[in-house]
């Protein structure tokens, strides 16, 4: 999977959980919970389906290095195999 | 809320239904909301077509209902009729997208009667309103308590009844006439207000909201108590719970919070009511109404039925089900109208605490900052403890401060024994 596809994917996900958000271009380093306006819940069902997608479960303690879409394709990507 | 656009009916005569059922669809300020079905029968027929917008409280539908269970050959089985109306959204004063209003539970008075009311410093309650069914009127208002000269608008009559005809806020006017009065030639100088401008969904639900506050603010004596919780033995055993969890059934220290505040009104049911005319009125079921920010504005306080029962689990599945549902405009018409609290969370934010305003008809509200590292004193040391700070409003005509840090208190050793919760 490339990180292109990995970006796709966790953009889906993101915006199942947040609708809102739409075609707004997002910075890979903008803080995703300030940018978007995300909750401890957004960011717990974006996590959900990033595992419902990708198969990678992210731990709690690990949410601080999904805290922008640069870091979280970069996490993603080492998971995936 | 004072009417509703019926937008889609989900039965036709003839279907079954049972207590529960989703029937209709109804637009209103607050977004859509589904009307649920409160008995168990038989769609007779459909009093109002799609489309029609009518006044809460009109009759929907007609539902016979069987009074003994069902049996075709029964002759004693005689229906009852039964009949669903329009649902009443958040009970109180709701500003429809046309501009008349309805107090649900207080006095009959226009908003600019209410404004006057209020810069006049005159109270609504009790006063005889001369108006069309004892509605209140500027006279009734500014009759008992003249305004004070440089209240008052100076205006000729003519100007006046141009301004009137013309949509235009004299107060707004400037008068270049003798003494700073209005004279027609300045009236129609003014900016005519943009007529039949369209409001937006997020204007109406900003309205809402606005009349919500206001009348808040303007009849609730609230009084504050606020408490700084030690969060550690919360926030441990949820990370201990979340690391044996699957990522599907995930908690969030939130759903903790919610509960721990429904347990704390087992015992302080003063703080769990509702104000109907002149008294409060206990609830015995406990329905946390959870503040929902939208993204792009709007805020929504959706209930979340006996928030004290079923598991922890199951609680925060209905919580993730009703924000999503909040944020897409998907709530069901009880929803919007049974919470007996509610409970309010700008921690993500950042916010140390924050002072909430209660929303009416409710007695009570609780806030909560954010939870941050601070200082803490344990067993005579100083350590780093997760510490949020927790405000209750409460209505001052319902209950006291001692009851309210009570409540605090109470609220504080739930959330130290999380596995209980």
């Amino acid at each position: 999977m490339t990180s292109d596809e990995i970006r796709t994917t966790l953009l889906t996900c993101l915006s199942d959980v947040a609708p809102e958000i739409g075609d707004e271009e997002i910075e890979d380093d903008a803080d995703l919970r300030d940018e978007l306006d995300l909750d401890s819940m957004d960011v717990l069902r974006w996590v959900q389906g990033i595992h419902k997608a990708l198969g990678v479960e992210i731990p709690e303690e690990d949410y601080g290095k999904i805290a922008t879409l640069g870091a979280a394709i970069d996490y993603v990507a080492a998971r995936i195999g | 809320m004072t009417a509703g656009t019926l937008a889609k009916w989900r039965v036709s005569p003839g279907d079954p239904v049972s207590q529960g059922d989703i029937i209709a669809e109804v637009e209103t300020d607050k977004g859509l909301i589904e009307v649920e079905v409160f008995e168990t029968g038989v769609v007779e027929s459909l009093l109002v077509e799609e489309g029609a917008k009518v006044p809460v409280g009109t009759p929907l539908a007609e539902i016979a209902t069987v009074s003994v269970p069902a049996s075709v050959s029964a002759p004693e089985s005689a229906p009852e009729s039964a009949s669903v109306s329009a649902p009443a959204s958040v009970p109180g004063r709701i500003i429809s997208a046309g501009s008349s209003e309805v107090d649900l539970d207080g006095p009959m008075a226009s908003p600019a009667v209410r404004r006057r009311a209020h810069e006049l410093d005159v109270s609504l309650q009790g006063m005889h309103g001369t108006g069309d069914h004892g509605r209140i009127t500027l006279d009734d208002v500014e009759g008992p308590a003249p305004p004070a000269p440089s209240d008052r608008v100076r205006i000729s009559p003519y100007a006046r009844r141009i301004a009137s005809e013309r949509g235009i806020d004299v107060r707004r006017v400037h008068g270049t006439g003798a003494g700073g009065a209005i004279r027609a030639s300045d009236v129609l100088s003014a900016k005519v207000p943009a007529p039949g401008k369209p409001v937006s969904a997020a204007e109406r639900m900003q309205r809402a909201i606005a009349a919500a506050m206001t009348r808040a603010n303007d009849e609730i004596p609230h009084y504050y108590v606020e408490h700084a919780i030690d969060m550690g033995n919360a926030l441990a055993w949820l990370r201990e719970v979340n690391a044996s969890l699957s990522v599907s059934e995930r908690l969030v220290s939130g759903v903790l919070v919610l509960r721990a505040v429904a347990r704390a009104l087992h015992k302080h049911k003063k703080l769990n009511a509702t104000w109907q005319g002149a008294e409060a009125v206990p609830s015995e079921e406990i329905h946390v109404g959870l503040a929902v920010s939208l993204r792009g504005g709007g805020l929504v306080a959706p209930a979340l039925r006996n928030t004290n029962e079923g598991s922890l689990s199951d609680l925060m599945a209905r919580m993730i089900d009703l924000v999503s549902r909040a944020r897409a405009g998907a709530l069901r018409s009880s929803e919007m109208t049974c919470a007996t609290i509610t409970l309010t969370a700008l921690g993500e934010r950042g916010v140390d605490s924050v002072t909430p305003i209660i929303f009416p008809p409710q007695v009570a509200i609780v806030g909560c900052g954010a939870t941050a590292e601070r200082p803490w004193v344990v067993d005579g040391q100083v350590v780093p403890r997760p510490v949020m700070h927790v405000t209750l409003g409460a209505d001052h005509r319902v209950s006291n401060g001692h009851q309210g840090a009570r409540f605090l208190s109470a609220l504080d050793r739930l959330l130290q024994d999380p596995e209980k919760l």
